[in-house]
């Protein structure tokens, strides 16, 4: 693959290795892990609302998921901790991925109304199928891969909403249970992909910091499923 | 009135130009004093002529007609356009070659995220000389630039682009896995190794280990006896060839800015032998990367061993900069 030359830098200063931490749904996982791993994290737990926490050799830089590989790729954090989903959407991004963590499972999933054949129908008579996702990168890449054509609708919040009142025939999401779905009237039709969490590394810290990424791996690699 | 550009280029202000000017006549007297001398190349080529360099790389190139209906190319780097012009220019002259370069670069990239689609390359290309002496001297003049940048704690990752081919090769996986493989290591996927290789039917446990464990080694080097004790032809031929550079760097007194890499990959097509990556601690980019491209001069009928490596002018300057505000 061609990844072409990034423009804007930053700086991978020394000292304390940063790991982002993901807030939302991988937050309180993220943070037992590192507990495992062996730092006192009760400073995270609190209702603090700083941003950043020293724990250990580490500081602790939270931020939204989609958020991680933005700061890794760029160096401004050493190493980050993410969804697959997440990497899977902005795959372009240069930064390895070093750990499978294992919790935080969930798949990707195209998904459309209960009794309802307007995903087919549409494909069949209007020659696309209208996705909504708040995916469309990774949408756009699975129907591409599987030779069909589709109308990726980028929505911002709940997706769920785009079949029940018409703006697409379908969806492409992330489910964990299906009780979001099944709430919606909304069921599985293809699977995508699986995700989990994901220990991911900035390309130059993999390299100038070997040691300390590498160990902090390990600590995390031996509390965690895989 | 403001009138755009095209996503990816840049317009470069005096305060910038001066001191990009001061680098690059910097670099280019650490070339000079190493024996190389410059070369500039037409920005547009024709597309087979590139194209014959790197199938991979061609369809990144820009693309067009010209007023006769021939389909041209802006170079996606300086390594192929001076392959060419070696192979016609010097047919006769008896190697080593030694050139420079100073010049801008294209590649085709959906603009977002402040990738540059136009950026400025510096960089030398050596051509008729094997490796591992080839090798060496490169490394040498790419130290000697990092130097003169200021730079001097810039460490180069050198790794071998042959390593897991025939490794893979020699355990006998099939061409999809192969490049699948491939593909994990160059876009530095090592769950995705990890994954691949667990699947791989009817190989031994030790070659799986070697697969997982050889993309891990990094360091001085003690990696090169890591390595040989995952066992097996490809990784003993490997470890010889980067042990053999790394001798030789050591003779000429770099070897302690190298950090060997077995685990190094690069997207280009045309690498064989020995690779480099340039970082910075000061940078979260790499700040360039070259290696040995044995048989790129066969495919414009000039067999020649060659070597050479490029460096991002913009993230050297970006690098100079940071290096400056830590100090």
């Amino acid at each position: 693959m061609m990844t072409g030359v990034a423009g804007p830098t930053r700086a991978l200063p020394e000292g304390r290795l940063k790991l982002a931490v993901p807030r939302g749904a991988l937050f309180d996982v993220t943070v037992e892990a590192i507990e495992a791993a062996g730092y006192d994290v009760s400073e995270l737990r609190g209702d603090s609302r700083s941003l950043v926490f020293e724990v250990g050799e580490l500081t602790l830089v939270t931020m939204r998921p989609s958020d991680v590989p933005t700061y890794v790729e760029a160096g401004a954090a050493e190493l980050g901790i993410t969804g697959k989903d997440v990497l899977m959407e902005q795959y372009d991004r240069v930064v390895y991925e070093l750990l499978d963590l294992g919790f935080g499972a969930c798949r990707m999933v195209l998904a459309g109304r209960v009794g309802d054949e307007r995903l087919g129908e549409s494909e069949r008579r209007l020659g696309a199928m209208r996705i909504a996702t708040k995916y469309p990168r990774t949408a756009h890449r699975y129907f591409e891969q599987t030779g069909r054509q589709a109308e990726v609708i980028e929505v911002k919040g709940s997706v769920e909403l785009a079949p029940l009142v018409g703006l697409a025939d379908g969806i492409v999401d992330l489910v964990d249970t299906g009780r979001t779905l099944a709430e919606n009237d909304l069921e599985v039709r293809e699977e995508i992909a699986t995700s989990s969490a994901r220990l991911i590394g900035n390309r130059i810290a993999h390299k100038l910091r070997g040691a300390e990424v590498d160990e902090l791996a390990d600590k995390l690699r031996m509390v965690t499923a895989r | 009135m403001i009138h755009p550009i095209p996503p990816g280029t840049r317009d470069i202000l005096p305060a910038e130009m001066q001191e990009l000017r001061r680098l690059e006549a910097r670099l280019a007297e650490a070339f000079e004093s190493a024996g190389y001398g410059e070369v500039a190349t037409p920005t547009i080529e024709y597309h087979e002529v590139l194209a014959r360099g790197d199938v991979r790389g061609a369809p990144a190139a820009y693309r067009f007609f010209d007023e006769r209906g021939e389909l041209l190319a802006m170079r996606s780097d300086m390594t192929i356009p001076i392959a060419r012009l070696v192979a016609s220019r010097f047919a006769n002259a008896e190697p080593p070659f030694r050139f420079f370069y100073l010049g801008n670069a294209y590649r085709a990239i959906r603009p977002q995220r402040g990738q540059m689609r136009e950026f400025m390359q510096a960089g030398v290309e050596l051509i008729g000389a094997d490796a591992p002496q080839g090798t060496a001297e490169v490394v040498e003049v790419l130290v000697a630039a990092l130097d003169a940048a200021g730079l001097s704690r810039a460490v180069i990752g050198l790794g071998d682009a042959d390593l897991y081919r025939q490794l893979l090769d020699e355990v006998g996986v099939e061409a999809e896995p192969h490049d699948r493989i491939l593909d994990c290591l160059a876009t530095h996927d090592l769950v995705g190794l990890r994954e691949q290789v667990e699947e791989l039917d009817g190989i031994e446990d030790h070659h799986r280990e070697a697969l997982v464990r050889l993309a891990t080694l990094r360091g001085g080097s003690e990696v090169i006896a890591e390595a040989q004790a995952l066992g097996g032809d490809a990784v003993e031929r490997a470890s010889g060839r980067l042990q053999a550079t790394f001798d030789e760097l050591a003779n000429r007194g770099v070897s302690d800015r190298v950090q060997l890499d077995l685990g190094l990959l690069r997207d280009l097509g045309y690498y064989t032998g020995a690779i480099l990556e340039v970082y910075d601690p000061a940078l979260g980019h790499i700040l360039g990367g070259g290696g040995r491209y044995d048989e790129l001069m066969g495919r414009f009928g000039r067999g020649l061993p060659a070597a050479g490596f490029a460096l991002y002018l913009e993230r050297v300057h970006i690098a100079q900069a940071e290096e400056e505000r830590l100090s």
